[in-house]
């Protein structure tokens, strides 16, 4: 049974179709990649999923279970919607994290006021992230005082903290110096296994091309083009992913 | 040169006096208006739309009118116009009126700083937060909170310097503050009239509380500098 099953999303901004009836699945362990150009609707795509924007309509389901639906979003309470964000994670493109704390605390903070567990156990799994970002040396460090592919890992493992079901990356590495989104994707590279399932909107073709299962190509807020790596890259049917693609992956 | 000498130790006892009145109006109304400031932000941000522009109009006319007018018809409304004795006679309701009027200006003043202090957070420390699952009372106290307070640090010390010399104006109801107790000495008191120094000195008083809240406030600001936000 699919993790992930979105059906019939649809949002506008003042008049104006962001996301047209956007439906696609994801299976328990997959990466799915979401590519196309800025203003197609990847943003606010992974924001309806994570309800920091309410589509108009369409349902969104996790593990079968309906968290999201357009016709009855009016009579869901703000504490069940705190809740069902809980399954999922997002890391942000400029990371958010908390300033005034430091890299365990910014790790520790939401699992500690959501009593997810022991504190100690609760610090024991932080470090553990920490370490798996490769942050072990920055754990008392404040966010002013890490670089941007640093801060970016910090956010990774925040978000991994709150044992998402699926975590969704939004252009994760967009507001990093190019010598510094190499870290960040190699962390989000480690992270793939058949526990989790992961949704990154990227504009780095080749990683996209190298570390997804399924790729979705949105154009004009449809999905213009949903696919393996393979089809959707080496074999694309709509003359508008061919035309991203060739502009996107072009040399200089 | 010699009457000076003889006059100071009375006059700096009798400032002194003054100037223990003036400060308990500055503490009272700091701790009055700082929460009630609070307050007064969370009704003129409100989605309630009656509320928020009652709110606002309250604060219009608190910051459009001056304290002093507002002293005056603190103090003397109630008694003379609806012959409600409101205020005890004597000091103490003289003391109670100035507090009165000092709380409600001031906590118009900083309901401003606040809400700007707020709205200066970007929205993405909410959103963290939220995709976090944290409740909004948990992002607001141990997110939004302290980077607040960072931020409204040098525009609420401004306030308070002004406030140590706004307490001046509670003389206009014969608060026996420390500009009272000067200008008693002009008038004449404990045997000395005609002097206008005593009145002079009491620049030095507010000198050095200055002083010292400016010091005070940027060590609170250093302690603030651990993180950038």
């Amino acid at each position: 049974m699919a993790i992930l099953e979105v059906k019939h999303i649809q949002k506008s901004f003042g008049g104006t179709d962001v996301l047209k009836d956007i439906s696609f699945s994801l299976e328990k362990g997959q990466v799915l990649s979401i590519i196309g150009s800025s203003g197609s609707g990847k943003t606010t795509l992974l924001r309806c999923l994570n309800f920091l924007e309410t589509a108009q309509s369409g349902q969104i389901f996790v593990n079968g279970k309906e968290l999201f639906n357009g016709e009855a979003h009016r009579r869901t309470s703000e504490e069940e919607i705190r809740k069902n964000r809980l399954h999922f994670g997002l890391v942000f493109q400029s990371f958010h994290l908390f300033p005034q704390y430091t890299v365990l605390e910014n790790v520790m903070l939401a699992p500690k006021l959501l009593k997810k567990a022991p504190a100690a156990q609760l610090e024991q799994t932080a470090r553990k992230l920490i370490d798996q970002v490769g942050l072990t040396s920055r754990i008392g460090n404040y966010p002013c005082q890490l670089s941007g592919g640093q801060q970016q890992r910090v956010a990774i493992a925040r978000a991994l903290a709150m044992e998402p079901d699926i975590l969704c990356f939004d252009e994760p590495t967009s507001a990093l110096d190019p010598e510094l989104t190499g870290e960040v994707l190699r962390v989000i590279r480690g992270l793939k296994s058949a526990e989790r399932t992961i949704i990154i909107v990227t504009h780095e073709m080749e990683f996209a091309k190298s570390v997804s299962d399924r790729v979705i190509f949105m154009a004009d807020g449809v999905i213009e083009e949903e696919g393996t790596p393979q089809q959707v890259f080496g074999n694309p049917q709509s003359p508008k992913t061919r035309q991203f693609l060739s502009s996107s992956l072009e040399k200089f | 040169m010699e009457t000076f000498f003889q006059q100071f130790p009375i006059v700096f006892q009798s400032l002194n006096i003054g100037f223990l009145q003036t400060l308990r109006l500055f503490g009272v109304t700091l701790l009055g208006a700082v929460p009630l400031g609070l307050i007064i932000m969370f009704g003129s941000t409100s989605g309630f739309k009656p509320l928020s522009v009652l709110t606002n109009l309250f604060v219009w006319v608190i910051r459009g009118t001056p304290l002093m007018i507002q002293l005056l018809i603190i103090y003397y409304f109630p008694g003379l116009v609806l012959k409600v004795a409101l205020w005890p006679k004597g000091e103490s309701g003289r003391f109670a009126a100035s507090a009165f009027a000092f709380i409600v200006n001031y906590a118009c003043y900083f309901s401003e700083i606040y809400r700007g202090g707020i709205q200066s957070i970007p929205a993405g420390q909410w959103e963290a937060g939220q995709v976090l699952g944290m409740t909004k009372g948990q992002i607001f106290c141990k997110v939004i909170l302290l980077q607040v307070i960072k931020r409204i640090l040098p525009p609420m010390g401004n306030e308070v310097i002004t406030l140590v010399k706004d307490t001046a104006l509670a003389r206009i109801i014969a608060l026996q503050e420390i500009i009272w107790a000067g200008t008693a000495f002009l008038k004449g008191s404990q045997g000395i009239s005609g002097q206008v120094w005593p009145l002079f000195f009491t620049a030095i008083y507010y000198l050095i509380f200055s002083g010292v809240l400016t010091v005070a406030l940027s060590w609170l600001e250093k302690k603030m500098d651990y993180f950038k936000g």
